[in-house]
């Protein structure tokens, strides 16, 4: 079974996140690493493969220097690495992200590809829904367990309900939510290895992506203007003498919420 | 301007989330509903009370189970046939998905995460709060279809009385869209209004020390005709449902009133609830994060704060 997870490499959590005034993008100089839900849909890989056999590829669409953060999934157990690097996708929206990634991974031919829970850098949770429409391939989000039977597979979706048990038909798109698993920690055997596996860097227009149907050019959404954000006004820090219920109370019946 | 908005429904109800979105397109334009699936017929005049000038409904069976790829075949078909200047759709995990969907399908640019919609110089303009909320970004589209994921909680449904005219329509579904099937549907028990819905929410931490401490909350929630959410660890550690985690990796909710118990306030939580009105946080901790973005900390024993606070409202509610 051949399994394809798209990782994407985002500004690293311990850094100051900042949006280019110029460009009204997100700021992506400095320290990078994988975005840390895509470490699930990684680890959710490496278990089907482990089970049933197989191979782990790597798609990604991202600067070139992002291979880098990719590493870090071929050091946990991926078998090689797929990354659609090129300026002509630099300010593409959902519609050209799609686009690609799903370009690169009909070149691929993935029996079943895993997204991650949304991305810590501002990417809402849209994009397999989007790449499933543009493959023509049936959809199970937000799994929180998966089970893979033969030619099928099956996922326990968390909704704000309940739980939906969905069933479809392989070649299927998954995204796996963050309670599915435990991610792994690279060995050192592993980051060792790393290094020498298969790691591919392509264009757009070898996954058959014009230049105009990405990046700022393709994309149908725009940024008009950033400002400061509603300010919460000031704050009141009491300690509790015996009194904050009642507090708390006065508080909440004086601005009428009660 | 012409609003096509997606009115998800779940049971024998229309969600808050759609209905918000509706009264925002009434304010707007022209706004007319969809809904989809089992008992749309039924609900969809309902619509008409908070904005709808007109609903669309279908019954096709492939709308039967919640799924999205059915709905994204219905949506274009009526894309197509009605020209919206822009679609609008509540967030849930179920709009999500048939939102980015359907910009595939039809091309057209989809923003979301939105807390607001307006109209500027004749053009169509979302609030997304970003980073964390720090930022505030102005978001537009080159061309119609304009397609919005709407905040949960951030638009408030309007009641402004008015029927809607209910007319069915018909679409095709794709081969690949039916292909994935419901096997099983479990409902979490809950009482009371969902987090999404509730207009308070008493949220509790780690700092609960134990998960049947949950009760303080419920009970307080309870006084206060609210809902019980939950962070992230908490509902790990499997003290709390699911359906209840607010934060990053769970709902975004903006509710009147949230009360803070035993919750430290990493990011992470933050991005879930700083859109709430009014925060009150009661932590032991005096240097606890969360007493940054709240309106009133109180640095004390939530044990002890709780109950007391819960016989209050119940003793201020029966006055």
């Amino acid at each position: 079974m051949k399994i394809a997870v798209c990782v994407k490499q985002v500004p690293d959590a311990t850094v100051h996140k900042k949006i280019d005034p110029a460009t009204k993008r997100l700021d992506r100089f400095g320290e990078a690493a994988l975005n840390p839900t895509d470490l699930n849909a990684v680890e959710e890989a490496l278990r089907i493969k482990e089970a049933a056999g197989g191979e782990v590829v790597l798609v990604s669409l991202g600067p070139e220097k992002a291979v880098e953060s990719l590493r870090k999934a071929l050091a946990m157990g991926a078998d090689r690495a797929v990354l659609v690097a090129d300026e002509g996708a630099a300010g593409s929206d959902l519609l050209g992200t799609s686009r690609a990634l799903a370009g690169a991974l009909e070149r691929v031919e993935a029996d079943l590809v895993l997204f991650g829970q949304a991305s810590s850098d501002g990417d809402g949770a849209v994009l397999w829904a989007a790449v499933a429409d543009r493959l023509r391939r049936p959809l199970i989000s937000q799994a929180a367990s998966l089970e893979v039977g033969d030619g099928t597979i099956t996922g326990k979706r968390q909704t704000e309900h309940g739980y939906d048990v969905i069933s479809a038909p392989l070649p299927a798109v998954v995204a796996v939510s963050d309670a599915i698993n435990e991610p792994r920690y690279p060995s050192l055997k592993g980051i060792m290895g790393a290094k020498t596996k298969p790691q591919e860097t392509i264009s757009l227009g070898d996954v058959g992506v014009d230049a105009g149907a990405a990046g700022e050019a393709g994309a149908k959404t725009t940024v008009l203007e950033l400002g400061p954000p509603p300010s919460r006004g000031d704050s009141v820090k009491i300690e509790d003498d015996g009194s904050a219920a009642q507090k708390i109370l006065d508080y909440v019946v004086e601005r009428r919420l009660l | 301007m012409k609003f096509l908005v997606f009115l998800e429904h779940h049971g024998d109800a229309l969600e808050k989330g759609g209905l918000g979105a509706l009264g925002k397109a009434a304010a707007l334009g022209e706004a007319v509903g969809v809904v989809l699936g089992e008992g749309a017929s039924a609900l969809a005049p309902g619509a008409g009370a908070f904005g709808a000038s007109k609903v669309f409904a279908s019954e096709d069976p492939a709308l039967a189970p919640p799924l999205p790829q059915p709905r994204v075949d219905a949506l274009a078909a009526l894309v197509v046939q009605e020209s919206p200047d822009a679609v609008l759709f509540g967030a849930s995990v179920l709009s999500a998905d048939v939102a980015a969907g359907l910009a595939a399908r039809l091309e057209a640019g989809l923003n979301w995460d939105l807390t607001d919609l307006e109209v500027r110089d004749g053009e169509l303009v979302g609030k997304r709060p970003a980073l964390g909320d720090t930022v505030m970004v102005d978001v537009g589209w080159t061309d119609a279809p304009r397609l919005a994921l709407v905040r949960s909680g951030a638009l408030d449904p309007v009641e402004s009385g008015g029927g809607a005219e209910v007319e069915s329509f018909e679409f095709e579904t794709s081969d690949f869209s039916t292909l994935a099937t419901l096997v099983e549907q479990t409902q979490e028990e809950s009482t009371g209004p969902s987090i999404e819905d509730a207009d308070v929410i008493v949220a509790g931490g780690r700092g609960l020390g134990a998960p049947d401490k949950f009760t303080l909350l419920e009970e307080l929630a309870n006084a206060l005709g609210g809902a019980v959410a939950a962070t992230r660890a908490v509902v790990d550690a499997g003290w709390y449902p699911y359906a209840t985690q607010v934060g990053q990796t769970g709902k975004t909710v903006s509710p009147k009133l949230y009360i803070a118990a035993g919750i430290s306030g990493a990011i992470q939580h933050k991005v879930g609830m700083q859109g709430s009105g009014t925060i009150v946080a009661i932590n032991k901790d005096p240097n606890a994060p969360i007493f940054d973005f709240c309106d009133l900390g109180v640095v004390g024993d939530l044990h002890e704060i709780v109950p007391k606070l819960t016989e209050l409202v119940r003793a201020q509610r029966g006055s």
